[in-house]
């Protein structure tokens, strides 16, 4: 608990260290390349105290971050609060990794434990063979080749999916979800592509370390058929370490999900992103790096807390 | 060849690393993947040394290419060319400079960070152990993509800043891969007696715990350019690279913004793709290979 605070904490303070800090004059910085009238810099100044000293404006930022105030994106004419911006765009995000972390898993756990299992076989060797050239391609060109096969009539069949977006624009009310659906079917594929080699080779490995244990000997000397032991015996025990290296990794789902989203123009938190960075709209970039950090800290204490109900031995 | 009699010990020295290198060679020859990637790499880096006496700079100029304006792949352009009229072989294989530099530049750049860092953890023990682990734990956490882009957004686009965006965010699994190594040679006989001869700190951690930890660093920065190598073609195609640099992510980013990808222009898509996961494969397959010679634990599982 304490050290999920800490953690949170020092992403304040890197994300104060970065965007305050590192660019000299942060005003400045916020308004590259746009035309900006002297008063509009002054202005910028006094609002974010810069006059102040240093440790004063962290003392505030961090006051404004508790109220969970992350500061007015200026893409929008200054109208529209960040926190608010991000509220908008959680819904789609979480459709879609929800939707693909699911998927993965269930069939990252199943090749997974399958491999392992028959470690060195030619499905072994087949699948660890996918997963590792999955692993080798650019997350973002997957997407693009979804896209050349299957929405822009290059491939076998053309124009079967939709190649962006979330829905078009004149369907309304029941019609919306086999709508919603075709354009999630394509951004999901490519996440799943992604996120499934990873699951898969850390079960498998899992799934390896477990594969000499003495109580496994046990089990099979008990009389019982080999796929009880590996599902009632070996599973649960190697399902076990995947959960802490999978909370690890979230950082790599938020890293695909801002490819795909930026790809299939999905209305994400990623797309948002990206489309943040291209302006620059600081404020903006600045408040999503403290809610992406964040929201992988705090998943990852989730997987701390739930660990121990999970594996008897960590109770005290 | 001298006789043995008048080898001195510098030479002696020699001869034994020689016949380790062998050794070592016999062990890595019989990881087929390994060599395959070995081949692979060597090629690609051979072609992207000599790239400049076969493509002259008007064949990559935007205004001055010489092909027609995207066209499919043909006899004269086999992979076709772009909106400006530049063969896409040409934009791939000079890419490949820009883009196995950055990613040399930036795994040296966080191999050392994490060495370094490695290095110290298991050596100094105690509080300085903990601080620096869990700083280490703190990044590997963060979501190193956003925290990349945003060092690039915040110092400015361009390739030196991609670099060094890759970096500081790379190299927490060095740290703790090196630490780990380092605890176990810190625990060995011959570090005592190093120390009981009168070794600082200095010269333990450099002269007798490095040696030994760099064959788990060759293998960790060869699995390491991989994704480096792929962390820059994504921030290239987020377009936070040098647009007047050729690289295989500024080439996809052209692709798509010029709208190749609704056009189904495959020709302008595939092959970087392709480059970019080939490479990357190639640095994986060896530093596998590399770390099942140098952990025989990995070795019979495969």
């Amino acid at each position: 608990m304490l050290g999920a605070f800490i953690s949170l904490l020092a992403v304040a303070f890197i994300g104060f260290f970065l965007f305050r800090v590192l660019p000299g004059d942060p005003v400045r910085a916020m308004t590259q390349d746009r035309k900006v009238s002297l008063e509009q810099l002054e202005a910028l100044r006094e609002q974010l105290g810069l006059d102040e000293p240093l440790w004063r404006q962290f003392l505030d930022y961090l006051g404004q971050l508790a109220t969970l105030d992350l500061g007015t994106s200026y893409q929008y004419r200054g109208a529209e609060s960040v926190a608010g911006l991000i509220a908008e765009k959680v819904g789609p995000t979480v459709l879609l990794v929800g939707t693909a972390t699911v998927i993965s898993a269930v069939l990252g756990t199943w090749l997974g434990v399958r491999t392992g299992w028959r470690h060195g076989s030619t499905s072994d060797r087949v699948n660890t063979g996918i997963a590792l050239t999955l692993w080798s391609v650019p997350t973002f060109w997957l997407g693009l080749m979804m896209i050349i096969l299957f929405a822009a009539g290059a491939g076998p069949i053309p124009d079967i999916f939709p190649a962006g977006g979330m829905r078009d624009p004149d369907v309304t009310g029941w019609a919306l979800v086999p709508n919603v659906a075709a354009h999630l079917v394509l951004p999901v594929i490519t996440l799943v592509a992604v996120v499934y080699a990873q699951y898969l080779l850390v079960i498998r490995s899992s799934v390896l370390d477990e594969m000499g244990s003495d109580y496994l000997v046990t089990a099979r000397a008990k009389g019982l058929r080999d796929a009880v032991v590996r599902r009632r015996h070996a599973v649960p025990n190697a399902l076990l370490p995947a959960v802490t290296m999978i909370a690890i990794d979230l950082g790599g789902i938020v890293a695909g999900t801002i490819l795909v989203e930026t790809v299939f123009s999905w209305p994400g938190l990623g797309y948002m992103f990206y489309e943040a960075l291209k302006v620059p709209d600081l404020p903006l970039v600045q408040g999503m790096f403290i809610f992406f950090s964040a929201a992988v800290i705090l998943m990852n204490l989730l997987a701390d807390l739930v660990y121990p109900l999970l594996d008897p031995r960590v109770r005290r | 060849m001298s006789t043995p009699t008048v080898a001195g010990p510098r030479r002696l020295a020699w001869v034994r690393r020689g016949r380790t290198l062998l050794r070592f060679w016999r062990e890595f020859r019989r990881n087929r993947a390994g060599v395959v990637g070995l081949v692979l790499l060597v090629g690609a880096c051979v072609l992207a040394l000599v790239a400049p006496f076969f493509i002259s700079d008007a064949e990559l100029s935007v205004t001055k290419a010489p092909g027609p304006l995207v066209a499919e792949p043909s006899w004269d352009y086999p992979l076709g060319t772009d909106k400006f009229g530049r063969s896409i072989l040409d934009l791939i294989w000079q890419g490949s400079r820009v883009s196995l530099t950055v990613g040399f530049l930036a795994t040296f750049m966080s191999v050392v960070l994490g060495t370094v860092i490695g290095i110290a953890a298991g050596h100094y023990r105690g509080w300085v152990e903990s601080l620096l682990m869990r700083f280490t734990d703190w990044v590997l956490v963060l979501p190193t993509l956003v925290l990349a882009i945003s060092l690039v957004v915040v110092m400015g686009r361009g390739l030196g800043t991609i670099i060094i965006a890759i970096g500081v965010t790379a190299w927490p699994v060095t740290a703790r891969l090196v630490r780990a190594q380092t605890l176990a040679v810190e625990a060995r006989p011959f570090i005592e007696r190093a120390r009981a001869l009168g070794g600082g700190h200095w010269h333990v951690m450099t002269r007798h715990v490095l040696p030994n930890v760099m064959p788990i660093v060759l293998a960790r920065t060869t699995l390491l350019v991989a994704s480096t190598i792929i962390a820059e073609s994504t921030l290239a195609f987020l377009g936070l690279s040098d647009p007047s640099r050729v690289s295989w992510g500024t080439t996809l980013q052209e692709a798509r913004d010029a709208g190749a990808t609704s056009a189904g222009l495959w020709w302008w898509i595939v092959p970087p793709g392709v480059a970019i996961a080939l490479v990357a494969l190639a640095f994986t397959m060896v530093g596998r290979a590399l770390e099942q010679v140098y952990n025989p634990r990995l070795r019979e599982r495969r």
